[in-house]
């Protein structure tokens, strides 16, 4: 029987079918971090139980972490002690962790990736809902629960009930200035944040087949963004490359690996075709990533963008953004703090300087991440251009840490939400690509980053 | 856990996300507990940290154990401490057009009973519940019905909830006990598996 690529990867991984719709599903691969795996070892340490496959666990800490002076203790008291105690788990469970000052430390959806822990076919699972980035390479992966991380730290497997799936198609050719984070951006829009809801979408069509790993990664990373349970990607030759690229791998593998691309004949739940050449650069103008339009559109109001989202963006229907004054330009995130994200950047902002009023940060995905943009001369760029360049973590994503967005601001961010106090409590954000970031720090105003490009 | 009886509070907004639930700055507790004091923190509290009188909930009878909320309830983050937050505020049963999937699990992962409704039957009880806040709401998890009768109002209605997770919840069985339980299944799928 003809199946999706979801279904063949789903089915290769049930170790039991407890009743017809849940299986208690095996998972191969477990990225934990500081933030949401405390009470998960707390569970297996009052039982007196170790991790089953730690050897399948792997640790980083980044969503809690400073971006200055990592060399130095953390300060804030309640940071430090969620670190220590993630060391201390790692170290009493046998847990390879790539903490703080580490050469491989990063991002979690960062550091998987570029050191070929993630891999095709897998199931991948972390206590964090950007786990779909990891779809990118034709996984299986999803964000869970801390009382799950405990089921998988003790068992290897959760239970769940078999996802629906859809195909969401993009053909046809992208845009000059226009990214990986529009083709996103631009999906969400149409389909809602509740559009896929219940499914794992594969993201298919020409625009994907063209696309990069690194870019594979930002679509799939927004997933969630969609309501989706995960987004991937078949498996092709971009993918092999970039993990051959890391670690060996067989010739038998490569074709196991290449058998679990969808059958042509295989039926989805549901499936989407978008026109590549539709999208445009996009910037969001709620409090909701679904309310992203084309920059040089006026903003709507409906359902999606609602009074309550425009209120607290201080936007009115049928304002222009572009020429709109920015605070503050966010660079990172695991959207988009790979290498090729930098390099964007840098290109855009090269000789050039930012606007005075403007704070500029840029917060590569990892240390990697960060020695490559330093080998290529693109830190000089950026200092050059008066933008900060930072240590790696998720920094003003979220503003766990101190990278927080002032009360009132308006933030041109790289990250994945635009929701309500996400970047600092009172902070204004607008989701946008990298070099659409880059343009507004060099302006100081929203501007389509097309005029920069020749 | 085999029926919640209570009054009901309302918060009519579309979308809320785990992060208004609970935000980024409350999650550096390496525990489980004491976060219903910050559930909603954002919306709830003024910014000189007294209880903001128009925030929705404070309308409503306190120790009220369901909540009315708008579609797309608990979209964004993973962040189960949202579960635990509406859990040690004392909701049991949330009612919603729909419910982000991640969330979904955490809520059932923590007892908490989630109850999908058609769009225009969530603005039906919305409207009883914010007009009459004494009205009662019977939730049954056996029957899978939930039972709301007003003065002048009557609905019922079975909802959905997955066979197992419903007689985990009723007979209170933990999942993770659950997989224990089959360590034997696993390690022997381990044997045929390639990593």
């Amino acid at each position: 029987m003809s199946r999706t690529i979801i279904d063949k990867i789903w089915d290769a991984h049930v170790v039991k079918s407890v009743t017809s719709t849940v299986d208690a599903l095996y998972i191969d691969t477990h990225y934990i971090h500081e933030v949401t795996s405390p009470q998960a070892f707390a569970g297996l340490n009052k039982r007196n139980l170790k991790v089953f496959r730690p050897q399948q666990t792997i640790a980083t800490a980044d969503h809690n972490v400073p971006t200055k002076n990592q060399h130095l203790p953390i300060e804030n008291e309640l940071s430090s002690h969620q670190v220590s105690t993630l060391v201390n788990n790692c170290e009493d469970h046998g847990i390879e962790l790539f903490g703080i000052g580490h050469e491989k430390n990063g991002i979690v959806h960062v550091i998987g990736p570029e050191n070929g822990f993630t891999q095709p076919g897998m199931t991948i699972v972390c206590g964090d809902s950007h786990t779909s980035t990891h779809g990118a390479f034709g996984a299986i992966a999803f964000g869970i629960g801390t009382s799950q991380v405990e089921h998988v730290l003790t068992t290897q497997c959760l239970l769940l009930s078999r996802p629906k799936t859809m195909r969401i198609e993009v053909n046809g050719i992208l845009g000059k200035g226009v990214t990986a984070k529009d083709t996103a951006l631009y999906i969400i829009s149409q389909l809602g944040t509740e559009g896929a809801t219940g499914h794992f979408v594969e993201f298919a069509g020409t625009v994907f087949e063209q696309f990069s790993m690194e870019e594979r990664m930002t679509v799939c990373n927004m997933s969630i963004e969609m309501g989706a349970r995960g987004g991937l990607v078949g498996i092709d030759a971009t993918t092999i490359d970039y993990v051959c690229k890391r670690v060996e791998i067989s010739k038998e593998r490569i074709v196991y690996w290449q058998s679990l691309n969808t059958d042509e004949a295989a039926q989805f739940d549901e499936v989407i075709k978008l026109d590549g050449s539709m999208i445009t650069p996009m910037i969001t103008t709620g409090t909701s990533p679904d309310t992203g339009i084309d920059i040089t559109q006026q903003v709507q109001s409906n359902q999606r963008n609602n009074e309550k989202g425009l209120s607290y963006m201080q936007m009115k229907e049928d304002d222009f953004l572009l020429g709109k004054n920015v605070d503050y330009v966010f660079i990172g995130s695991c959207t988009n703090s790979r290498i090729e994200d930098l390099r964007q950047v840098a290109e855009l902002v090269k000789d050039r300087k930012k606007a005075t009023d403007v704070t500029a940060w840029i917060v590569p995905g990892s240390n990697e991440v960060r020695k490559q943009a330093q080998q290529e001369g693109l830190d000089k760029i950026f200092i050059d251009a008066g933008f900060e360049f930072r240590e790696p973590g998720c920094s003003a994503c979220l503003a766990m840490n101190d990278d927080k967005i002032p009360s009132g601001a308006l933030c041109v961010s790289t990250s994945n939400r635009n929701f309500e106090g996400r970047q600092g409590d009172g902070a204004r954000t607008i989701l946008a690509s990298p070099i659409t970031a880059a343009a507004a720090a060099i302006t100081g105003k929203i501007t389509d980053p097309r005029t920069y490009l020749n | 856990m085999k029926r919640i009886q209570s009054t009901g509070m309302v918060l009519n907004i579309d979308n809320i996300d785990t992060d208004q639930i609970i935000p980024a700055k409350f999650l550096k507790s390496t525990d489980r507990e004491g976060f219903g004091k910050h559930l909603f923190a954002n919306w709830r509290y003024l910014e000189n940290g007294e209880p903001n009188p128009d925030f929705s909930l404070h309308k409503f009878r306190k120790g009220s154990s369901v909540l009315i909320a708008g579609n797309n309830f608990g979209c964004g983050s993973s962040r189960e401490h949202a579960a635990w937050a509406i859990s040690d505020y004392g909701i049991r049963a949330i009612i919603s057009s729909q419910f982000a999937d991640i969330f979904k699990g955490n809520a059932l992962n923590n007892d908490i009973v989630p109850i999908e409704v058609e769009a225009d039957e969530l603005a039906l009880i919305t409207k009883e519940v914010e007009q009459h806040p004494e009205t009662e709401i019977d939730v049954n998890i056996d029957e899978q019905s939930v039972t709301i009768k007003g003065d002048s109002f009557s609905f019922e209605k079975k909802f959905d909830i997955d066979p197992l997770k419903k007689k985990f919840i009723m007979e209170d069985i933990s999942e993770l006990e659950y997989l224990i339980s089959i360590k034997q299944n696993i390690e022997a799928f381990e044997l045929e598996h390639v990593l």
